[in-house]
């Protein structure tokens, strides 16, 4: 378990001698039944909703409803006006830029304090680090659901309310654990014997933290680090909760609260809306994909 | 952790002035610190403070005095409460059954010997990157009552013949929003137990069809019991956040209609923010934590049994 953390990547068919497995055996026609179309159905369905998100926000109004005339399917004249509509005449640049400052802002936070904290657990091996480990793997079954209510009294009481500093403070207790316990299995993976080294040559215990085991882990801070952006940009519940004015939103908030009016929804704004706001964690995500799915899988490996 | 456990057999001659042991306890604090007073301060207080909320009558603007039980009667009483709790319960299960089967299914795919496997495998994880909101509100449009592209599609095939009322029907809203949370789960399950499938080493596999064995057996008696304590933690975490979802209820139905689809998490927020009713809407929250201690014990002990069963330690 902890050999597939230390890379990226599990081992491979390939490094086992093993490439194929079986494979050849299997004839052409059977796969296309067996692999193909499921996987054919699969990725369609699971894409499907980008891509109308995507016609539909590129779509002139005339044509958005108007399926006898046109293919729903596919779009005649494209339209940057949703789009438009979308950076000048509503508040979303503001929101995304509170999105980017929330989110860049408390991944920082939680790394720093999980960098630590993930040392102090799995290197210092202080007394009862085992049941502080456990007590931050609880930490991170605690949903936002329950604990919104009684944050929403403490961000008010603190004074911090609808503020970027109330959501500031507020997504790293959930990012703090995830950050510590994936960060706990990256350490893991690191060998004893460069610490032992570094000690015996004089190193205090902060040298080697910054100097030997962080340079280590880059890879794990990185996969850490964009989860934790990932999450923060995609939450929701504290940001509706703990924000009440239209300048202060965060992109999920601002979308669905201002952009729907009760009498007409405009589709065109909404996708364009949800497909802007959905680009740079997407965009992360493809430069970082192996990072991306070694901290999702590592996190649940443990 | 207690910092200050006393080491006597120091070793004499090497720095003598620093106990190890000491210097670890005192070092493990002063590093644990930071996210220990953050989370004790935003995670642990609020917590408790959530179910102490639940026996006061706080409203929002006005503190609360202690009142029993008093919201937990006033709950028990309840028709809507006990309907959200069978609707959390039913979209839990169907839910998390469905996610498993099909994110299974496109992970035993995904494991196939397939052209462009990296490309197919980083594609089909883009539901669970996008946020959960904006991705609702693409299917709040897949969905519109009057033009839906389900709709249109199905029509064009001849196979109905009016427009379904997606969010407007309770049925069909409860299967609506649970499709909705399937599509957005089925990656994590099938992504996470891809990891596992690759660690399974195709020898078994080759030896037991030498053996004889049939495509099922070879997966009843080896992928199977080789995947089980990763399915056990991927289900864990993924019933877990089904139980608590709020996002895609919120987006798609607020609840209704009818209530039909009011989750625990959802009515609590309704009770409580719109509804000012703080106290009320956190012994909702607190309802849900003896599912959730349910579901955490039951993955946990299971876990273990495998363990045990596999020779393991621990």
């Amino acid at each position: 378990m902890t050999l597939a953390n230390s890379r990226s990547e599990p081992i491979t068919a390939a490094e086992t001698g093993d490439e194929g497995g079986m494979g050849y055996l299997e004839r052409l026609p059977r796969q296309i039944v067996t692999v193909y179309l499921p996987l054919f159905v699969f990725v369609f369905v699971l894409l499907f909703p980008f891509y109308w998100m995507a016609i539909t926000a590129v779509k002139p109004n005339h044509q958005l409803t108007d399926y006898a005339n046109f293919s729903p399917f596919w779009v005649v004249e494209p339209t940057l006006e949703h789009i438009k509509y979308l950076l000048f005449e509503t508040s979303y640049p503001g929101w995304l830029w509170n999105t980017i400052v929330i989110s860049v802002a408390s991944t920082f936070v939680s790394l720093a304090t999980s960098v630590f904290a993930a040392y102090a657990i799995e290197r210092l091996r202080f007394t009862g680090a085992k049941y502080v480990g456990l007590a931050i793997f609880l930490a991170y079954l605690v949903p936002p659901s329950i604990l919104f209510i009684p944050l929403a009294l403490m961000v008010f009481k603190f004074g911090i309310y609808d503020t970027k500093l109330a959501l500031i403070f507020t997504y790293p207790t959930f990012l703090v654990p995830f950050c510590t316990w994936l960060l706990m299995g990256y350490f893991r993976s690191i060998p004893y014997e460069l610490e032992e080294c570094a000690l015996i040559d004089g190193a205090s215990r902060w040298q080697i933290l910054t100097k030997v085991l962080l340079p280590l882990s880059v890879p794990g801070l990185i996969s850490a680090g964009i989860f934790a952006f990932t999450l923060s940009w995609n939450e929701f519940i504290y940001a509706l909760t703990f924000i009440a004015s239209s300048e202060n939103k965060t992109v999920p908030v601002g979308v669905l609260t201002e952009l729907v009016r009760s009498d007409v929804y405009e589709w065109g704004a909404l996708m364009a809306g949800a497909l802007i706001g959905s680009l740079p964690v997407v965009i992360l995500y493809s430069f970082f994909v192996e990072h991306y799915v070694s901290s999702m899988t590592g996190a649940v490996k443990e | 952790m207690s910092t200050a456990v006393a080491k006597p057999e120091t070793q004499r001659g090497w720095r003598p002035r620093i106990d190890l042991s000491q210097g670890r306890n005192l070092l493990g604090l002063l590093f644990l610190l930071p996210a220990a007073v953050f989370l004790l301060v935003f995670l642990t207080y609020p917590l408790g403070l959530g179910v102490w909320l639940a026996f006061t009558d706080t409203r929002i603007g006005r503190p609360g005095v202690f009142i029993g039980l008093e919201n937990y009667e006033l709950l028990w009483e309840d028709s809507v409460f006990w309907l959200s709790v069978f609707n959390t319960l039913l979209y839990t299960t169907v839910a998390s059954v469905l996610k498993f089967a099909l994110g299974l299914w496109l992970a035993l795919i995904l494991n196939k010997h397939l052209p462009f496997k990296a490309f197919f495998r980083a594609i089909v994880l883009l539901p669970w990157v996008v946020p959960t909101v904006l991705s609702a509100i693409a299917f709040w449009w897949i969905y519109d009552a009057q033009f839906s592209i389900i709709s249109w599609a199905l029509i064009q095939m001849g196979l109905i013949d009016a427009p379904i009322n997606f969010l407007g029907d309770t049925t069909n809203a409860r299967a609506s929003v649970i499709a909705a949370n399937v599509w957005r789960g089925i990656p994590f399950v099938a992504i996470s137990l891809l990891a596992g499938l690759q660690t399974i080493p195709p020898s078994l596999h080759e030896a037991a069809t030498l053996d004889g064995a049939t495509p099922w057996q070879r997966f009843r008696y080896i992928t199977l019991p080789m995947l089980t304590p990763i399915i056990a933690v991927v289900m864990t975490f993924s019933v877990l956040f089904t139980f608590t979802d709020f996002q895609l209820i919120y987006v798609l139905t607020r609840g209704g209609p009818l209530n039909a689809t009011h989750l625990m998490a959802t009515l609590s927020f309704q009770r409580a923010i719109p509804g000012g009713q703080l106290g009320e809407g956190a012994a909702i929250a607190v309802a849900m934590i003896p599912f959730l201690l349910a579901a955490i014990l039951f993955s946990y002990f299971g876990l273990q049994r495998r363990r045990w069963q596999q020779g393991g330690s621990d």
